[in-house]
């Protein structure tokens, strides 16, 4: 079985392409995209990790983490409908009541 | 054969999520990020972890993205009507923390090279269940609550009257 030096890296690659999507992007349904594949990437890492101990704990807590993904997911899209029926948009600039 | 794999699959994987990031209509991003999420079951497949891979194409791919690509209809916004996005100076900033993130990840995952014990069912369905109902029983119990919470959460905020 291979090292998990490789897996770690595509981990690292697909949480930094996960951050520029958040940093970078306007569109609040891209953001969000962006969250699961950052939540994905640490999937990754814990499944790489789990396997190279031989330690089923990494299984465990990818599934944890995409239990929460799931979660986070379904209440952020309630917020954006909510949010987009207020205010007819979903551009994060516009959504700033609460910014000082 | 799995570094071939590892390669084919990591590279879907990363130029998926590329794609997902930089597409303009959101409706093209799911369906990348569909791809993305098959890319890494495959990876999952690929570290014995078979009881996560089917988790991940049922819950995210059947699911989650299923979810994404509801609301995009629901909300229906017109292409003209898109935000407007151009590389401003911070933006390029932005993506150039993301690219210092990548390089550190790169250096942190060079160094890990601990010997490790592989066991074949570290990560099937049996070892996972006999995990979760032993060991971790009590987190497995508390995940039915947030559950429980989001689904009354996200009824309770897109509700119009309650």
């Amino acid at each position: 079985m291979m090292d998990p030096s490789a897996y770690l890296l595509l981990s690292g690659i697909l949480f930094g392409i996960g951050v520029a999507g958040v940093v970078v992007r306007k569109n609040v349904l891209i953001i969000l995209m962006s969250v699961e594949i950052m939540l994905n990437a640490v999937n990754v890492a814990f499944i790489a990790v789990g396997s190279h101990l031989g330690d089923v704990t990494g299984s465990v807590f990818a599934f944890m983490v995409m239990t929460v993904a799931a979660a986070e997911a379904a209440v952020g899209l309630a917020i954006l409908i909510a949010i987009f029926r207020l205010k007819e948009t979903i551009d994060i600039t516009e959504l700033s009541v609460l910014k000082w | 054969m799995e570094p071939i794999l590892f390669i084919v699959f990591g590279a879907i994987a990363v130029g998926g999520a590329i794609m997902v990031v930089t597409r303009r209509h959101p409706m093209s991003s799911a369906l990348f990020l569909i791809l993305t999420l098959f890319a890494v079951a495959a990876l999952f497949v690929l570290r014995q972890a078979h009881f996560l891979a089917a988790i991940q194409v049922i819950v995210y791919a059947g699911a989650v993205v299923v979810l994404f690509i509801f609301v995009i209809m629901l909300i229906n916004v017109p292409e003209n009507k898109l935000p407007l996005e151009r590389l401003t100076g911070f933006r390029f900033l932005g993506i150039m923390v993301a690219g210092l993130f990548i390089l550190e990840a790169a250096l942190v995952a060079r160094r890990f090279a601990t010997p490790g014990t592989p066991t074949a069912d570290s990560g099937s369905v049996e070892a996972v269940g006999r995990a979760l109902f032993t060991d971790y029983l009590l987190a497995f119990e508390v995940t039915s609550v947030l559950l429980l919470a989001a689904v009354i959460g996200a009824i309770a905020l897109a509700k119009k009257r309650i």
